[in-house]
């Protein structure tokens, strides 16, 4: 039995049957990361203390032959815009590079009461902005696939570290693709749950109306696993929603035949590249094989969902981070002699030049004279874009696109033009803006061996029927779950 | 990008025939967002926001004269239908602070993170300017 190879009921298995230990598993995945991880870069922060006392508790009981909850002893990493108590978090930021939080992400402390044992938190773009991971304020992710190339962003981390044997699943977090951009370029499995679904509590705010959190695992039964673990009401988070959470694994089963599924010409026309689309039609294919229906839909804003998201979400984060100002934690510049003086400099001194370019964005959108112009302009394309899905799923049960419009890219290759770099989220934030969910699942890959991956978007709080359409693909390529 | 880069390229002064940000307006934003930055600094900032900004445009080709704006979207699941306004979320309202608020971080705790304090306050230079 290769430990690092297990996925979530397989490792609660061996554990609850004594073939193993939670502790020795840790101990497993703590070794591949002391071996792999120099050459990948998906760690920031190690929490062995906390992972091995909570290993210790899920061995005990085990030993008195308890019933073991859905993740006892599973190895997760968290990605480090979420807060973990008494453990360093960065946001992969330097102006956070000593903040020790007093209190657990809502996310984590539910994976950690049904039995996760946290390794530690992962690598990201500074503040969930990238979609490369190379806005990490400490060092870029390796893609595991090809070391040349970037893992996806911004939780680049998340994705690398299951890709790479380094967790069993991980937590992520998505505003405009980045769990499942990352997911597609590593090869491995992302979900976005609706918005609302899971709590937003310790999760270090960008944009506050699109931010989700998500798990990236190596199978489609692995993510129903961990969406059923955080998903649902916390009242620590006003925006999480009061909607019943249903059981996403017993769901999978469930046959796809009869389900219709649109396809928008829109996220296949100019700038996809030919092997992605081959292999996503392919893959479509197969599920034409499952018996399920492919209904032509139309998204028609769909080529104006960046710009409007890059509006947004820019003019959230100049006001979400305005709180780091080296008052209450994190980073204080210490030549300054007056307070404005000293927020200027801290600030300057703490964030990189991506956060700066979207404080200075989202900042001019939102001011005087510019405000109507560019925020509330983008306010109502958001309304018009959320209809566009709307309108499709009076059709349609789900919608099948490609991920991404390229396989991974090389490292550097998109660094001096934001622009370019902002486009490889175009098939991914119009789910954001909308509040839908979708899931990433591997389909394929290219010539190069680089993995594609098939987008699925769902209903609100369907997750259900993406996650069941994820599934049968995946049996029917032969993934074992 | 590291900083270096940042620099290299902001040795080549923009040149746009029309540009929406001016350099004043640079040192303005900069100024409302609590933001420093060195002349290269501003420099790259000048060419990427008027390069993006000029992308943003294309959202003038919608007409969106009667189009609501959407500022969030969870005003339309799990919440009371029946009510309107902030009513319909009902279930928001913490049990918390029907006795009261919330217990607070400990003192101590509250203030393990800052850059400095005194032991009850944060301490901070000194806030009125000449």
């Amino acid at each position: 039995m290769d430990l690092n190879l297990l996925t979530i009921d397989a490792a609660r298995s061996a554990i609850q049957e004594r073939k193993t230990t939670a502790t020795s598993l840790a101990e497993a995945f703590y070794s591949k990361i002391e071996k792999e991880d120099p050459r990948i870069g998906a760690y920031l922060t190690l929490s062995k203390d906390r992972a091995l006392e909570q290993a210790a508790r899920i061995d005990a009981l085990a030993a008195k032959g308890e019933k073991l909850p859905p993740l006892a002893g599973v190895p997760v990493g968290i990605k480090d815009v979420m807060i973990t108590r008494d453990v360093r978090t960065t946001a992969g930021s330097k102006i956070l590079s000593n903040y020790i939080p007093p209190y657990d992400c809502t996310a984590v402390a539910r994976m950690e009461a049904a039995g996760a044992v946290v390794l530690g938190k992962l690598n990201c773009d500074e503040f969930a902005m990238g979609s490369s991971n190379e806005n990490s304020a400490w060092h870029p992710v390796h893609n595991p696939r090809d070391l040349t190339r970037v893992p996806g962003g911004s939780s680049g981390g998340s994705a690398a570290a299951v890709a790479a044997d380094m967790a069993v699943a991980t937590l992520g977090s998505d505003t405009g693709g980045s769990i499942r951009e990352p997911a597609s370029f590593c090869g491995v499995v992302g979900l976005m749950p609706t918005y609302g679904r899971v709590s937003r509590y310790g999760l270090i705010a960008f944009a506050s109306s699109l931010d989700r959190i998500g798990p990236l695992t190596k199978t489609v039964k692995d993510a129903a696993t961990v969406l059923r673990t955080i998903a649902g009401r916390d009242p620590m988070d006003s925006t999480s929603a009061d909607v019943p959470v249903p059981d996403y694994v017993a769901e999978l089963e469930k046959p796809v035949r009869g389900l219709k599924l649109g396809m928008a010409t829109e996220y296949f026309g100019e700038g996809l590249d030919a092997e992605v689309r081959h292999s996503v039609e392919a893959a479509i294919q197969k599920l034409v094989k499952l018996e399920c229906t492919i209904i032509p839909v139309s998204l028609p804003h769909t080529e104006y969902a960046i710009p409007t998201y890059y509006i947004l979400a820019t003019a959230e984060a100049s006001s979400n981070l305005a709180r780091f100002d080296g008052v209450r934690y994190g980073h204080r510049a210490q030549d300054a002699h007056t307070l404005s003086e000293m927020y200027r400099r801290t600030r300057d001194q703490g964030f990189g030049a991506e956060v700066k370019r979207r404080i200075m964005l989202g900042t001019y959108a939102l001011s005087a004279g510019y405000y109507d112009a560019y925020y509330l302009k983008a306010q109502k394309v958001r309304t018009l874009l959320a209809r566009d899905f709307e309108e499709a799923f009076e059709k349609v049960d789900a919608i099948v696109t490609p991920t991404s419009p390229t396989a991974a890219f090389k490292l550097g290759e998109k660094l001096d033009n934001p622009l370019s770099m902002y486009l490889a989220d175009i098939y991914t934030v119009t789910a954001d803006l909308a509040g839908i969910p979708g899931i990433s699942v591997p389909c394929g890959e290219t010539k190069e061996k680089l993995p594609i991956g098939l987008q699925i978007l769902g209903k609100h709080f369907d997750e259900a029927t993406i996650l069941r359409v994820a599934y049968s693909y995946e049996q029917e390529r032969g993934v074992k779950n | 990008m590291g900083a270096l880069e940042a620099e290299e390229r902001g040795h080549q002064p923009p040149h746009y025939a029309k540009m929406k940000i001016t350099e004043k307006d640079v040192a303005y934003v900069a100024d409302l967002a609590s933001l420093e930055l060195t002349q290269d600094e501003r420099n790259v900032l000048l060419r990427d926001l008027n390069s993006i900004l000029d992308y943003m445009d294309r959202l003038n080709q919608l007409d969106t004269t009667d189009v609501p704006p959407m500022a969030q979207v969870s005003d339309k699941y799990g919440v009371d239908q029946s009510k309107t306004g902030s009513a319909r979320f009902a279930y928001s309202v913490r049990e918390d602070i029907h006795e009261g608020l919330r217990k607070s971080l400990p003192h101590k705790v509250a203030l393990q993170n800052a850059p400095d304090s005194d032991g009850t306050f944060f301490k901070v230079p000194k806030v009125i300017e000449r």
